[in-house]
């Protein structure tokens, strides 16, 4: 029973180690830390936000709006910064409450209204990246020294690999949100949710509350995702993060989360974007395939994943 | 003893049917005070406008608690305020731990963090007092109904401030866990808590309440003191009229089991987890009831017969064949009805309607391209509704909207409208009222008399006794002894379910 659980976890992580070992043995630096780290900086904003989605999803909900926030986070920052010349804390200090507003206005909608998360941040999605147009078509560089520091801080590890700021900050959230998860009566209510609602609510589960705080963190965390990437690129973009929402739902599946909500691990969707990191490494080592075989490979464990649940469920479902 | 909780001129109209008409409802102080009434009466309203799983009709109406008006909004509110509720149905969580079910909302805490090793401690204690010993670590959803009831009825019980109601809580018990039940109420009732106790099992009533509320057709009857009113009095405040004829009268016209062909025969049956070594034959047009404890193995049987637990050893032979079912479908196709425990998982269909819920497996049996017009549908869904009384003011109400009884007297139809060769039904009337009780047992009796066989699963002994022509008892997943003919009685099974 508990095993089962964990199984599409520990397939994951098993597939995650496999190429690794593949990878290691056919390229020539492959096995090294400084993957490994670079697995992490190159995808610290998709992993943040796989956090947030991971919550929505185990509630039974989903959120189209992630890209498309950090899209509008990365133009405001860059706006805020490059032309009215704010100090970057400054400017993180206004954008994160105001993305965290932006969720938590989805979550009332979704509740008071009872209206589907697939419509509310669909139109999310299309009124932040609206927004981010409006605010400048073109892409805003950000020249600070502050972005300067940054970019400079990290630990350096053995094998010149480099451990920065982006993949600290997301190893911080990730452990506030695992303890959010698993050690405080909000996340037994957001895996109460997605068992089942009307049971939750008998149950006397707070579902407003709930519902509101689920979207918040996860646009809070789009936010927090979008200020990283302005690290990465420099630069604050309308059009960045198109289809991240996608990203970030497969390495939820691919991590072992129920798409129906209820069950899932925080971990697991980790796990799911180093998943997804690798194979991306691995073709860029490689050399000779064309990046789309990322795409295609990710389907294809799709797939993989999806048809798994379907058996390990309908195997609960018949001893229970 | 001081009014705990006070209901007054409570009203709950539905689209298109008044729930409710100005009821009121008074609560002790460390009472226990029985609410009944038939199906549809408006029971589980009450209880579901009294906590805030509802919204009484505008206006009018006042409830009344600790002489201090309220208005719950959500049942969370209500819970917060002392109130705490077991709706009616297992309403938990399945995809979360025993413990996590149990303290959901008030788990308790270290730090601001649940510290869980305190809430296995007390969960484990919780259900000591419930004699239930299982890993409170395991998921709700690997045990089974039974058990479930008694994990909500254990949370009920440690959230109880003031006031516990306790919707059909003994539904899908057995006699033991009934007694252990009342030990604890009587404890709590000791402790001064109010208890509302909904039940259509009326020898319970006498045995544990002090005062009983009558509600028929969402309006109140009165309120009585148990003491002061005899059974038959009671029944007819429930019904309006007295009973014609009641349950418990073993059946007449009783063929010698041995000289009948045999339809359905299991020999040395074993599933992974499940039964062991089970053997058991039923008759052409005979009924065979299986009755025991709790985990005993009833539900299982009917589960391997129905193709729903994978056979480890043994055969099933089914009118002479070897019986091979890998889905439900095909056991449907070859003449065998199931219907199961479990009627919110796999039973109804809520927003379909009745006729819709009704002629679903008569559908299937027919095949998708002999469909069943509208009118046929409408024919056989308004026999089944004067049948069994399901009270409805039409065959289109979806069948969410029907009250737990009606929900039930629809899935019985269901699987009575395929007439099947062999029909099993796991718990039958669980949550039917004393008036459509009768009528079910003498429809299902004559329908055995036209040819069909019968495999009845019932923790209410007098039930399997009147319906069954033998009685297979079960203990730890095998079988103990039949019992038939003079043998047959509700005291011989009691017995056999005792010593084994
Ligand atoms: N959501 C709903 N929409 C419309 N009608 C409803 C709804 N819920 C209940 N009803 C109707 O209200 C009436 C009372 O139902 P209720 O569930 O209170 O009955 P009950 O006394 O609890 O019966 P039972 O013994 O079968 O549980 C029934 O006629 C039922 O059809
Ligand atoms: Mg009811």
């Amino acid at each position: 029973m508990m095993a089962k659980r964990f199984l599409p976890l520990w397939i994951t992580t098993g597939l995650l180690i496999v190429l690794f070992i593949i990878g290691s043995a056919q390229f020539e630096g492959f096995g090294s830390l400084r993957v490994i780290t670079n697995l992490f900086s190159d995808n610290a904003f998709l992993l943040i936000t796989a956090l947030g989605m991971t919550l929505v999803i185990i509630s039974g909900g989903i959120d189209l709006s992630v890209g498309s926030v950090i899209a509008l986070s990365g133009v405001v920052c860059s706006v805020l910064i490059t032309q009215y010349q704010w100090h970057p804390v400054a400017v993180f200090a206004l954008v994160l409450p105001l993305g965290t507003l932006f969720g938590a206005l989805m979550g009332v909608l979704i509740h008071e209204y009872r209206l589907q998360p697939f419509i509310v941040t669909l139109a999310g999605m299309f009124l932040a990246r609206g927004l981010a147009t409006t605010i400048s078509e073109k892409s805003v560089e950000i020249d600070h020294p502050f972005y300067d520091a940054v970019s400079d801080f990290g630990l350096l590890l053995p094998g010149n690999a480099w451990l920065d700021a982006s993949s600290m900050l997301f190893a911080l959230l990730l452990i506030v949100i695992v303890v959010i998860m698993h050690f405080t009566r909000l996340g037994t209510n957001i895996y109460a949710l997605g068992g089942n609602e009307q049971s939750a609510v008998l149950m006397g589960v707070p579902v407003k509350k709930t519902t509101i705080s689920i979207y918040a963190a996860s646009s809070f965390l789009a936010t927090f995702a979008g200020i990283v990437f302005t690290f990465y690129t420099f630069s604050g973009y309308a059009l960045a993060g198109v289809g991240v929402e996608l990203d970030a739902i497969a390495a939820v599946v691919i991590g072992g989360t129920l798409l129906t909500g209820g069950s899932g691990f925080v971990i697991g969707s980790v796990l799911g974007v180093l998943l997804m990191g690798i194979i991306q490494t691995y073709i860029t080592f490689d050399g000779t395939l064309s990046s789309w075989w990322t795409k295609i490979v990710i389907g294809l464990l799709l797939f993989f994943f999806i048809v798994l649940q379907k058996l390990l469920n309908r195997n609960n479902k018949l001893h229970a | 003893m001081p009014v705990v909780l006070e209901l007054k001129n409570i009203s709950k109209t539905y689209p298109g049917v008044k729930a409710l008409d100005d009821v009121d409802l008074t609560l002790y102080q460390g009472e226990i005070h029985a609410l009944l009434g038939e199906n549809g009466a408006g029971k589980s309203t009450l209880v579901k406008v009294m906590t805030g799983a509802q919204r009484k009709d505008e206006g009018i109406g006042q409830v009344l608690f600790n002489n201090q008006s309220y208005d719950f909004k959500t049942p969370a509110e209500a819970q917060l305020a002392g109130i705490s509720t077991v709706y009616q149905e297992v309403n938990l969580l399945p995809n979360l731990t025993v413990a996590q079910n149990l303290f959901l909302g008030h788990e308790p805490r270290k730090y601001g963090l649940i510290d869980y090793k305190n809430m296995l401690v007390q969960s484990e204690q919780l259900l000591s007092r419930f004699k239930l010993s299982i890993d409170v670590n395991a998921q709700l959803s690997s045990f089974s109904v039974a058990v479930q009831q008694l994990i909500a009825i254990a949370r009920g019980v440690a959230m109880s401030a003031q006031v516990l109601v306790l919707d059909e809580p003994t539904a899908s018990l057995d006699a033991d866990e009934v007694q252990t039940l009342f030990a604890v109420l009587n404890q709590l009732k000791a402790e001064g808590v109010a208890i509302v106790f909904i039940t259509h099992f009326l020898d319970q009533v006498y045995q544990i309440s002090d005062r009983i509320t009558v509600l028929r057709n969402g309006k109140q009857v009165g309120q009585f003191l148990t003491s002061e009113l005899p059974q038959a009095k009671l029944i007819e405040a429930m019904l309006g009229k007295e009973l014609q004829h009641l349950t418990g009268h073993q059946r007449e016209c009783e063929s010698p089991t041995n000289s009948q062909e045999a339809i359905l025969s299991l020999s040395n049956v074993s599933a992974k987890g499940s039964i062991q070594s089970m053997n058991l034959t039923v008759g052409k047009g005979q009924a065979v009831g299986l009755a025991g404890l709790l985990g005993s193995g009833r539900t299982e049987v009917c589960k391997a017969i129905f193709g729903l637990d994978q056979l480890t050893q043994g055969d099933i032979t089914f009118t002479n064949n070897r019986l091979t079912i890998s889905q439900p479908a095909d056991a449907i196709n070859a003449g065998i009805a199931l219907c199961p425990e479990d009627r919110k998982t796999d039973g109804i269909i809520g927003p379909l309607s009745i006729r819709e819920n009704i002629a679903l497996a008569l559908q299937a049996r027919l095949g998708w391209w002999r469909y069943i017009s509208k009118a046929q549908q409408e024919e056989l869904a308004q026999f089944y509704i004067d049948k069994l009384q399901i009270a409805t003011p039409d065959a289109d109400k979806p069948i969410e909207q029907l009250s737990g009884g009606n929900q039930q007297k629809v899935i019985l139809a269901r699987w009575l409208a395929i007439e099947p060769m062999l029909l099993i039904l796991d718990e039958p009337t669980r949550g039917i009222d004393i008036g459509a009780h009768a009528e079910i047992l003498t429809l299902i009796r004559s329908l055995c008399e036209e040819g069909m066989s019968l495999l009845v699963t019932s923790s209410e002994l007098d039930e399997l006794v009147a319906l069954a022509n033998k009685v297979v008892v079960m203990r730890d997943r095998h079988k103990v002894t039949e019992l038939s003919g003079s043998e047959l009685t509700s005291q011989h099974v009691m017995q056999a379910i005792a010593e084994g």
